[in-house]
């Protein structure tokens, strides 16, 4: 027997972290990679998996040994490249970057194809649920394995408003949001008084209680039939059906979004999620209400994963509860955690990297998403702040308080 | 006029932890303007007398009356509102923010901005971010951080994180203040300087409870000293009769000498 204490020296010894990481992967690879046909019982490319990964783990081990203490050649050269991205972000005016990036995102999809724009709309829907995610998650620090659960109500409030009500796209999307806002405050009242892992389970558990209702009620919600024919969005009697119009829906949602969370995030509830955050005990003690600040959290970030799930109705005109698995609420997460938690700009890039390129390794399709994994370890090891990193946030002056300044040459 | 009451009054405060009796009836009072000195060998209940004052550990019996009002069954935030505010013995200050900001953080409960307050952002808010973030200012040269505004705090030292925390605290407008263990880890340099600190907090018309192991410094400041043993309160008074007091001297016998 081994004792729990036992197990955990054995995991953090290196040499056997190795040989349990390459087991551990060979594992996860055998339901994608298994052969009927193939040498070694259809099991040569998990062994293959494992032999890699033990592979990489001797030659991270070799490289921070050489090193010295942790810091190895890679994880620095990480450093570097998320400080110098930190430093340019912090050295240019924020809204010179927004009016930038602005001005990209509307022109670049105007010499793309039909594909690559519906590509860059997903980025847009995307980038929308990551920067609600990073609110629950980034600023408020509450691990949320659910959060697909309101982009789920938005997308199911607007196929049903529409298909049975008769309500338009613009009628709902508010609507939505709001319900989707209503679910994250019932999500949150029970789990007040969970952190860590048990809140983690307990929000997973409730996101596959939707998926599963959804899947079930037959009578309302069609089952895995899904709901067809949903009415696209109109803007004064034009009807938007083309990709290029989407996305510049879709950009005008994630322009709203954009504004709404930074603003958010520099305001006197910023502050307080970011201190329940960092310390719940001392928040609390200097006058934080952490049940209102908590539900503030899940209701705010959940509003935007129910905008982003009306609009995402609307541009499919159906849906079905496939939509809306537990691996979609995984990699929102990994978007917010990839482009650093807590920083807009951070969450973008990392929305847009795990949308774009899953598509560019199209031709590895079977490798792709052991890559995406391995990569997502990888950065974890390596730079767990993210690409970008928390930023810091600018506080307002007055006038008489700001640096003057000065005269001297 | 009605007999005027004491600030904060303890009245047979008592917490256990499972069969453990961490404090045991005891009785305190701070009054208006006084610096009280709260002294005793470690463990023997002086951070729990605390954390059932500010709300964070509900006790399991007696009374907590601040300007003559219960405090029972209120959180640790409405405490603060209330006028009571802290810092604590192992530092815990909002790493991951900047200095100015765990100030402001401080005064979240005097601030009144909301959801849309942030989102449309009319003149009030904007004022009202303005005031926060010159007190704050205001406050970190106080206590001696100006210049340090825009640092994260987990790179302070750490004789200037327990002097933020300090800071943080002072931002809720507290009229009473609850110090646990201010100059610990401090050098004698930083001590000095955080001795007068205190005075100038007493001089605002700041009432502060300070829990202190560096008896020079507990004995130079306070106005009045309580001394808790294994939970019970074993005497009380100024200085010189505490420092006389045989019961005193037995507690600290072998632990640390009463006089350095
Ligand atoms: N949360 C807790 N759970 C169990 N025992 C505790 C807890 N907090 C304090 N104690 C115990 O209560 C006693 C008093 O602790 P404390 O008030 O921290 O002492 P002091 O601050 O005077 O050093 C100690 O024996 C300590 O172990
Ligand atoms: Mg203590």
């Amino acid at each position: 027997m081994t004792t729990p204490a036992r197990s955990v020296a054995l995991i953090r010894r290196p040499l056997s972290r190795i040989v349990l990481a390459s087991l551990w992967f060979g594992l996860l690879s055998l339901p994608l990679m298994m052969e009927s046909q193939a040498p070694f019982f259809g099991l040569r490319r998990p062994l293959l998996v494992s032999a890699g990964v033990a592979v990489i783990g001797v030659l991270r081990l070799a490289v921070s040994r050489r090193a010295g203490s942790g810091a190895g050649g890679v994880q620095r050269a990480l450093g570097a490249t998320g400080r110098a991205v930190h430093h340019l972000v912090g050295q240019i005016d924020r809204r010179l970057l927004y009016a930038v990036g602005l001005a990209a995102a509307a022109l670049i999809p105007l010499g793309l194809n039909r594909y690559h724009i519906d590509i860059l709309t997903q980025v847009g829907i995307y980038v929308t649920l990551a920067l609600g995610l990073n609110i629950v998650v980034g600023l408020a620090g509450l691990l949320d394995l659910g959060y697909v659960a309101f982009y789920a109500v938005g997308a199911y409030a607007y196929g049903l408003l529409s298909t049975r009500v008769g309500l338009s796209f613009w009628e709902v999307l508010p609507l939505g949001a709001l319900l989707a806002a209503l679910f994250g405050v019932l999500l949150g009242i029970p789990v007040l008084r969970l952190r860590g892992d048990y809140l983690a389970i307990v929000t997973l558990g409730f996101g596959e209680m939707i998926r599963i209702t959804l899947n079930n009620w037959d009578s309302v919600t069609r089952g895995p039939n899904g709901i067809l024919g949903i009415a696209r969005p109109k803007i004064l009697g034009f009807t938007i059906s083309t990709p290029i119009q989407y996305y510049y829906l879709i950009l005008a949602l994630v322009l709203l979004t954009v504004f709404v969370v930074e603003r958010l995030n520099r305001s006197r509830i910023g502050r307080a999620w970011t201190a329940m955050r960092d310390d719940d005990v001392a928040a609390e003690a200097m006058g934080i209400n952490l049940v209102k600040t908590k539900l503030l959290a899940f209701g705010l970030g959940a509003t935007w994963a129910g905008s982003a799930g009306v609009f995402f109705a609307s541009k499919m005109t159906f849906i079905s509860p496939e939509s809306f698995t537990f691996f979609e609420s995984v990699i929102i997460l990994c978007m917010v955690v990839l482009g650093g938690m807590g920083s807009v700009p951070g969450v973008i890039l990392g929305a847009a990297t795990l949308v774009i390129l899953p598509e560019i390794m199209r031709q590895f399709a079977l490798y792709r998403m052991l890559i995406f994994g391995g990569a997502m370890v990888v950065m974890m090891v390596m730079r767990p702040q993210g690409l970008v990193g928390s930023p810091r946030r600018k506080v307002a002056l007055g006038p008489k308080d700001r640096p003057r300044p000065t005269a001297v040459s | 006029m009605s007999a005027p009451v004491p600030l904060l009054e303890t009245r047979k405060l008592s917490k256990n932890f499972g069969g453990l009796r961490a404090i045991d009836n005891i009785d305190l009072s701070v009054e208006t303007d006084e610096t009280v000195g709260l002294i005793g060998p470690n463990g023997a209940g002086k951070t729990t007398v605390f954390n059932c004052v500010t709300g964070m550990s509900p006790p399991t019996s007696g009374d907590i009356l601040y300007r003559g009002e219960s405090l029972a069954g209120l959180r640790p935030d409405q405490v603060t509102a209330r006028g009571i505010s802290r810092t604590f013995q192992n530092i815990r200050l909002f790493r991951e923010m900047t200095v100015i900001e765990n100030v402001m953080v401080g005064s979240h409960c005097r601030a009144r901005a909301g959801i849309l307050g942030a989102v449309f952002r009319p003149k009030a808010v904007v004022k009202e971010e303005e005031e926060l973030a010159a007190k704050a200012l205001g406050l970190l040269r106080f206590v001696g951080l100006e210049g340090k505004a825009d640092l994260w705090a987990r790179q302070l030292p750490y004789g200037d994180q327990r002097r933020l925390e300090i800071a943080r605290a002072m931002a809720s407008d507290p009229s009473l203040l609850l110090l646990d263990e201010p100059a610990c880890g401090m050098n004698p340099q930083e001590t000095i300087a955080l001795m007068e600190l205190i005075r100038l907090i007493r001089d605002r018309g700041i009432a502060v409870l300070l829990i202190e192991h560096q008896m020079k410094m507990i004995m130079g400041i306070s106005d009045r000293l309580v001394v808790l043993d294994h939970g019970t309160k074993i005497a009380e008074g100024t200085a010189e009769a505490v420092r006389a007091d045989p019961a005193v001297i037995g507690a600290y016998l072998g632990k640390e000498s009463i006089g350095a």
